[in-house]
């Protein structure tokens, strides 16, 4: 189990150090004068604060330096949690934009990937052994994994928002109300955040489902389904053997998900104009705020990988073979 | 599903031989193909879409699908058949040719990850060892690193928009998890006897990879390419979305952004906003269903009577 862990440890450590230097990379290899770039795309119409953000990034880049200090000190700023300034809304930190932000996106994410897990679970294992739940969920299922994010947000936003009027179309909160923690604003929040949260669900929901169920038939057809039916087992008992080992997969599948749950929650933000990562990476790409694109960047590989570890903690707890280190040397 | 009353394939292939002149060994799923219902359905469907996508812009007299040339915010009629956007363009025309554009980056980026996937782990499971090692590593980092957000950065920063760039990005960007399953396959065969003797007789590598591992999981190593190519198509459709489309031309992903941008919602102009979606779910949702189909045709155990 130590050995897992190690192992499972040094590929997020390494996946972190990629990341970062890629995200090191990518200004100082791009064709063409980044600073020069930058201060123009900004559109800052004083020549004062145009010429300070011109020493602030040349500074930042320290474009005098060889390289090799200027990663270290890349990896310096950052691990002291500078990430720099944002063009957007100079003079802000990038830091300090992005933590406004990550409540909305973690209170959307969060809740759609536990529940849709769950119920999709649970369907598909109901819909293996009932062949008129099977005939419904399997179609559906398919028709949700195939639907694009932003698609069943915008579908749902027009049925449920538009025409029912039952949600607001919208925003993270209404706009006359200041954000804090009272139950006025709380509620107004929480009316907001169903539509999104349904569609992030729903797109999910059908892959688990389908996945599941799948996996449980594979199980029932297995030999030892069919050794302990030849022994008399009651099908409740197999049952719950073809559960547990069809559950297995489907953990290593949550994590292997995430990063594309990440974009999922992008574009359903950007949909509901929903003010949490997505949408303000979406404001830097508009206004070319390449830090505060950088920013973001790191804080959704940083929230992969927590996410990934408690997941390999997870998968501790429900794989007997991890306990005993088996599994070290294939995953 | 399958239960011991399935009629076994050896007596059921010699059943359909006198219909089929050439009883070649090939023969024997294409019989079952043509009788499985979600493998034609979700076959017919792609191709139909395809044959639309390939056919439908040069039915139409103008070229260039984003001009302005009908009333604006017009409904669907006999003119228009599926409306015109609030700039008074036709989404019919959009609507082929983004179809074209989304399954050019669904080619493009499938088959590039399905290349660098089947590189990786035929090599990381048939050498083993250190470069089994080094290269699981390297398909961990990818696979946990989030795609998009490099796309994403990528994409801002270059500024290269053509459908095709977006293809490489994707495919560059998509192969990890087919890479880890290529490499679980070939770890079983490896082993086997036939592997053994070609390796006896003093075949290289690669020429064991292609010769003997990989006919003997082709169907597995097609089916994946559909993953891939639906994975693809729905990335790009984000991107799109996002605004990191291409920056001539049109695609499904781009009238949905457009869409958007212009408020099609609010305005209720659901014309506009339903047909780029509803391509993109039929497609990807048709490659699902015929690759269910395949995995049916393909693994006996699955045939249902």
């Amino acid at each position: 189990m130590r050995r897992y862990f190690a192992r499972k440890l040094f590929v997020y450590a390494l996946t972190f150090v990629v990341a970062v230097t890629v995200n090191w990379m990518i200004p100082r290899f791009m064709p063409g004068d980044p600073v020069a770039g930058m201060v123009a795309r900004a559109r800052v119409s004083q020549p004062e604060a145009a010429e300070a953000m011109r020493t602030y990034y040349t500074n930042l880049f320290g474009f005098d330096e060889p390289l090799w200090q200027q990663y270290l000190h890349f990896w310096g700023a950052l691990l002291q949690g500078d990430f720099g300034i944002s063009i957007w809304v100079f003079p802000t930190p990038v830091g300090d934009v992005l933590l406004d932000a990550l409540p909305y996106t973690l209170g959307l994410m969060i809740p759609s990937v536990l529940l849709s897990w769950f119920a999709g679970n649970w369907i598909g294992a109901l819909s293996a052994r009932r062949k008129v739940l099977d005939n419904t969920v399997l179609p559906v299922g398919y028709l949700l994994t195939a639907m694009p994010y932003m698609w069943i947000a915008v579908i749902l936003a027009w049925a449920l928002g538009g025409q029912a009027g039952w949600f607001p179309l919208s925003g993270g909160y209404s706009l006359d109300i200041q954000p804090g923690w009272n139950a006025d604003f709380a509620l107004d929040a929480l009316h907001h955040w169903v539509l999104p949260f349904l569609s992030l669900f729903l797109v999910a929901l059908g892959g688990w489902a389908i996945g599941m169920r799948n996996m449980i038939i594979y199980e029932l057809e297995s030999d030892y389904s069919s050794y302990l039916s030849a022994l008399g087992a009651p099908q409740r008992l197999i049952r719950r053997y073809a559960f547990r080992n069809a559950v297995l997969p489907q953990v290593t599948g949550l994590a292997l998900q995430l990063g594309v749950l990440v974009a999922g929650a992008l574009v359903t933000e950007i949909v509901f104009a929903y003010p949490g990562l997505g949408s303000l990476i979406l404001a830097a790409i508009q206004n070319q705020d390449f830090f505060l694109l950088q920013g973001a960047f790191l804080f959704i590989v940083i929230g992969v990988l927590i996410a990934n570890f408690l997941i390999d903690v997870v998968y501790v707890v429900v794989d007997p073979r991890t306990r005993t280190g088996m599994a070290g040397g294939t995953s | 599903m399958s239960t011991p009353s399935d009629p076994a394939p050896e007596t059921a292939a010699p059943a359909a031989a006198p219909s089929s002149p050439a009883a070649r060994p090939g023969s024997e799923w294409l019989h079952y193909a043509v009788r499985n219902p979600k493998l034609l359905i979700g076959f017919s469907l792609v191709v139909i879409l395809l044959a639309i996508g390939l056919v439908g812009p040069m039915l139409l007299d103008n070229g260039n699908p984003n001009e302005y040339v009908g009333p604006q915010a017009s409904p669907p009629d006999g003119t228009y058949w599926m409306g015109t956007t609030t700039f008074g363009q036709d989404v019919y025309a959009q609507f082929v040719h983004g179809l074209r554009a989304t399954f050019l980056v669904g080619v493009v980026g499938g088959a590039i990850a399905a290349v660098i996937a089947m590189l990786v782990g035929f090599l990381a499971g048939y050498r083993g060892g250190l470069v089994d090692e080094v290269l699981n590593m390297l398909t961990n980092v990818v696979l946990v690193i989030p795609a998009l957000a490099v796309l994403l950065i990528i994409n801002a920063y270059l500024g290269v928009r053509s459908v095709a760039v977006q293809g490489l990005f994707i495919g560059l960007t998509s192969w990890p998890w087919a890479a880890r399953a290529i490499r679980a396959q070939t770890f079983s065969l490896r082993t086997r006897e036939f592997v053994d003797l070609a390796r006896l007789s003093g075949s290289g590598t690669w020429r064991i990879v292609f010769r003997e591992i990989a006919p003997n999981m082709s169907s597995y190593l097609f089916m994946m390419f559909i993953l891939l190519f639906g994975g693809s198509i729905l990335i790009a459709s984000s991107l799109d979305f996002i605004g990191l489309g291409p920056t001539e031309g049109v695609s499904l992903g781009l009238m949905l952004q457009s869409a958007q941008q212009w408020s099609a919602l609010q305005l209720g102009m659901w014309w506009w906003f339903i047909p780029p979606g509803a391509g993109i779910t039929a497609i990807v949702g048709a490659l699902y269903v015929a690759n269910v189909g395949l995995d049916e045709v393909f693994n006996p155990k699955l045939r249902e009577s």
